[in-house]
C-alpha cells in the first residue's frame, strides 16, 4: 500500500461505518477492553470493530455506489458525538460545565466583591439576599460567595493544568513503553510497583511536605506527577495490541518511521481510553487537591481555593453552617458533572457499549 | 504456587527497602523538626546539640538511613525525633482504635454494597437501580472530609436549633469514660458518626463494584442453564450467580485491606480519632521522620500481604487461574 491509500487508522473505520452504517463503527476492537473497565489487554477482539473485516476494496464500494445501496457516510467521531448526545445527564453536566468554567475565567468580572474585601459592618451574616451577601460573609466580613468563585478559579485551573500534564506523560510514557518495549517499559512497570506498594495518599501528603506545597502550580505538578501511571498502564496495554494489528504491519512494510507509526497510525486509534481516562483526572484531580488543601498539606491562603477555604470554615466554627457547606457543594457539582461526563464519553467512544438511554 | 510466593515476597521486599529508603530521604529534607526548639527561649542549645547527637542528625542522610534500619530491626522502630518517645506502642494503641473504627465501616460497606448490588443488577434499569446508581454517582463526587464536616454541621445545628446532643463530634471517648460496658457505649456512641461517613462514602464505589459483577454472571450461559433446569429463581440467584459474583469482590476487600488498615486519614483528622491515618499526618506536621517511617513500614507491608492474600484468594476461589 502507498500513502495514497493509508493502511492505517483512518480508511478502514470509516470505510466500516460506511458498511455497517449502524451504531456499532468506531474505535478499534483493541480499545474495548481498555476503555470501561481498565481491563486485562489480551481481551479479545469484539466482533464489530476489527479491522479484517473492514478492509473493503474501493471497487467493492464503487459497486455498492452504482447500486445505489450508498448510505450516509459518518466519521467515526460522528457516530460518537451522536452518541454522546443521547446521553442526557452527560449533556446537561457539559452545560453545567461550562456555565462553571465561564463563572472562573470571567471571576474578576462576576464576583460582586473582591475575595479579600471586608465589609466590616456584616461580619459573619449568614446568607441573604438583602446585604448581596448569597452565601454569607466570614469572621472579617469577606463576601464568601467571591471567595468561594476565586477558590473554584484556583481549583479548576489546577484540576485541568493536572489533567493535561498528567495525560501528556502518561501517553508519553504508556506509548514509549507499549512500543518499544524493554528498557522504558521495564522501568515503568517497577515505577507503578513502587506506588502501588505504598498507600497512595500518604505518598501525596508526603510530597507535599518535601515540595512545600502552598501554590496552585506545585500542588498540581505533585498531583500530575503521581496521577499519570494510570493512564501510562493503559496506553500500554492498548498500543501491545495495537502492534500486532496488520495495518501496523503494513505501514512498517511500506517504510514508515516509528514516529510516524506511533502518531498517525496508532495514537489515533487509542484517543478512546485516553479522553475517558483525562476526564476521570480532572475529577480525581478536583477532589484529591481538595482533601490535600483541608489537611493543610495543598493550596494554603492566601491563595484562595475549595479545599482550604473548607479548612478555614472549620476552623471559624462549625455554627456557621455557609462557610462549610457551599464550597463543598461547588466541589460535588463539578465532580458529579465531569463524572457523568466520562460515563457519557465512555459509551461514546465505547462501540462494544449498546446501552440504550432514553 | 509456594515458588510463586516466595518470589512475590522477595520482589516487595526489594521494593520496600527503596520506598523507604525514598520517604525516608524526603521526609528528612522536607524542614527542619528542630525549628520549634531552637527558637524557644526556654530551651538551650545543650538541649538541641543533645537531640542532634541522640539523633546523628549531623551524618549525612545515607549514615542516617543506616541508623534507622538498626533501630528498625533491633529496636522496635526507636524513639520519636524531640521527646524521645517509643513509637511502636504509640502505634499498637492508635492502631487497635482504627481497627474498631474501619472495621465496623467495612463490614456495613460490604453488606450493604451486596443488597444494593445484587438488587440493581436482578431489577436493571428499576427505580430501585436509578435511585442507587445516582447515589453512588453522588457518593464518587463528594470528598469524604466535607461528608464528615457535614455531618458535625448537621449535629451542631439540630443542637443549636433543638437542644439535643444527638452524637459527639470529635474524640474517641468522653474525658470519663466509665470502665467495662460504659466504657463501650461511650465509644459506640462516639463512632457513630465517623463510622456512618465511612460507610456512605465507601458503599458508593463497592456497590457499582457489586453490580457491575453481578450483571456479567447473571448474563452467563450457566445461570441460563440453571434456570433452563428449572431452578426456583431464588437458588438460580444465590447459588449459582451470586456465588460467582462474590469472587471480584472479595479480591477487592481483601485487596483493599491493606489501605484501610493505615487509617482513615481524613475522617480522623476531622473527628480528631486518635488512629493511625492522624498520626501519621501529625509526625508529618512535626518533620519527624521515624514515626512517619514506622507507620509506612507497618502499612506498605500489611498492602503487600493482603495483596498476596487477595492473588491466592482468587486462586482458591477461582480454580481456573494458574500461578506459575
Amino acid at each position: 500500500m502507498t500513502d495514497r491509500i493509508p493502511a492505517g487508522d483512518q480508511s478502514p473505520q470509516d470505510l466500516e461505518s460506511v458498511l455497517i452504517a449502524s451504531d456499532t463503527a468506531g474505535l478499534p476492537a483493541s480499545a474495548h477492553g481498555q476503555m470501561g473497565s481498565l481491563a486485562l489487554p489480551e481481551e479479545p477482539p469484539g466482533p464489530a470493530g476489527s479491522p479484517e473485516q473492514a478492509m473493503v476494496s474501493p471497487q467493492d464500494l464503487a459497486l455498492s455506489q452504482q447500486q445505489g445501496l450508498e448510505p450516509t457516510a459518518r466519521s467515526q467521531w460522528a457516530y460518537a458525538r451522536l452518541r454522546f448526545f443521547r446521553h442526557r445527564m452527560a449533556v446537561l453536566s457539559l452545560l453545567v460545565l461550562i456555565a462553571i468554567g465561564f463563572v472562573a475565567i470571567f471571576a474578576k468580572q462576576i464576583a460582586p466583591y473582591e475575595f479579600d474585601e471586608l465589609d466590616l459592618d456584616n461580619i459573619t451574616s449568614g446568607p441573604t439576599f438583602a446585604d448581596k451577601h448569597l452565601f454569607g460573609t466570614d469572621l472579617l466580613g469577606r463576601d464568601y460567595l467571591s471567595r468561594v468563585i476565586f477558590g473554584l478559579r484556583t481549583s479548576l485551573w489546577v484540576a485541568f493544568f493536572v489533567a493535561i500534564l498528567s495525560t501528556t506523560i502518561g501517553t508519553t510514557v504508556g506509548a514509549l513503553a507499549g512500543y518499544y518495549g524493554g528498557i522504558v517499559d521495564n522501568l515503568l512497570m517497577r515505577f507503578t510497583d513502587l506506588i502501588l506498594t505504598l498507600p497512595g495518599l500518604a505518598v501525596l501528603l508526603t510530597a507535599a511536605a518535601f515540595f512545600g506545597a502552598g501554590d496552585p502550580l506545585k500542588v498540581g505538578l505533585i498531583l500530575a506527577l503521581l496521577f499519570w501511571t494510570s493512564l501510562a498502564r493503559i496506553v500500554r496495554g492498548v498500543f501491545l495490541s495495537l502492534r500486532e494489528k496488520e495495518y501496523i504491519e503494513a505501514a512498517k512494510a511500506s517504510g514508515a518511521s516509528d514516529a510516524r507509526i506511533i502518531l498517525r497510525h496508532m495514537l489515533p486509534n487509542s484517543l478512546g481510553p485516553i479522553i475517558v481516562n483525562t476526564t476521570l483526572v480532572v475529577a480525581a484531580a478536583i477532589l484529591v487537591e481538595a482533601a490535600l488543601s483541608f489537611l493543610g498539606f495543598g493550596i494554603q491562603p492566601p491563595n484562595p481555593a475549595l479545599g482550604s477555604l473548607i479548612a478555614t470554615g472549620q476552623a471559624e466554627g462549625t455554627d456557621l453552617w455557609w462557610l462549610v457547606t457551599f464550597p463543598g457543594l461547588v466541589i460535588v457539582v463539578i465532580a458529579l458533572a465531569i463524572n457523568f461526563i466520562g460515563d457519557g464519553l465512555r459509551d461514546a467512544l465505547d462501540p462494544t457499549q449498546r446501552r440504550v438511554r432514553a | 504456587m509456594l515458588t510463586y510466593i516466595i518470589r512475590r515476597l522477595l520482589y516487595s521486599a526489594v521494593v520496600l527497602v527503596l520506598a523507604s529508603f525514598l520517604v525516608f530521604f524526603f521526609v528528612t529534607a522536607t524542614g527542619d523538626p528542630l525549628a520549634g526548639l531552637r527558637i524557644s527561649p526556654n530551651v538551650s542549645k545543650i538541649t538541641v546539640q543533645n537531640v542532634i547527637d541522640r539523633k546523628h542528625l549531623d551524618d549525612p542522610i545515607i549514615k542516617r538511613y543506616g541508623y534507622w534500619a538498626q533501630d528498625a530491626f533491633t529496636n522496635q522502630f526507636g524513639s520519636t525525633l524531640l521527646d524521645n518517645r517509643p513509637i511502636l506502642p504509640d502505634l499498637w494503641r492508635v492502631m487497635k482504635n482504627t481497627l474498631q473504627l474501619v472495621l465496623i465501616a467495612q463490614l456495613l460497606v460490604i453488606i450493604m454494597a451486596v443488597a444494593i448490588g445484587v438488587v440493581s443488577a436482578i431489577r436493571q434499569y428499576s427505580v430501585f437501580d436509578h435511585t442507587m446508581t445516582t447515589f453512588s454517582f453522588l457518593g464518587l463526587a463528594t470528598p469524604v472530609f466535607w461528608l464528615a464536616l457535614m455531618a458535625q454541621v448537621g449535629v451542631v445545628q439540630i443542637f443549636e436549633r433543638t437542644g439535643h446532643r444527638l452524637f459527639p463530634i470529635a474524640n474517641l471517648s468522653a474525658v470519663d469514660p466509665g470502665t467495662g460496658l460504659d466504657f463501650w457505649i461511650d465509644r459506640a456512641h462516639h463512632l457513630t458518626l465517623p463510622v456512618l461517613v465511612l460507610t456512605v462514602a465507601g458503599i458508593a464505589g463497592y456497590s457499582r463494584y457489586m453490580r457491575a459483577a453481578m450483571l456479567e454472571v447473571i448474563n452467563s450461559d450457566y445461570v441460563r442453564t440453571a434456570r433452563a433446569k428449572g431452578l426456583s429463581e431464588r437458588r438460580v440467584t444465590v447459588k449459582h450467580a451470586l456465588r460467582n459474583a462474590l469472587i471480584p469482590l472479595v479480591t477487592l476487600v481483601a485487596l483493599d485491606f491493606g489501605t484501610i488498615l493505615g487509617g482513615a486519614v481524613v475522617t480522623e483528622t476531622v473527628f480528631s480519632l486518635d488512629g493511625m491515618g492522624l498520626y501519621f499526618v501529625n509526625a508529618l506536621f512535626n518533620n519527624d521522620p521515624y514515626p512517619v517511617m514506622a507507620w509506612l513500614m507497618i502499612v506498605a507491608v500489611m498492602i503487600v500481604v493482603f495483596n498476596l492474600v487477595a492473588d491466592i484468594a482468587y486462586g482458591l476461589l477461582d480454580p481456573r487461574v494458574r500461578y506459575d
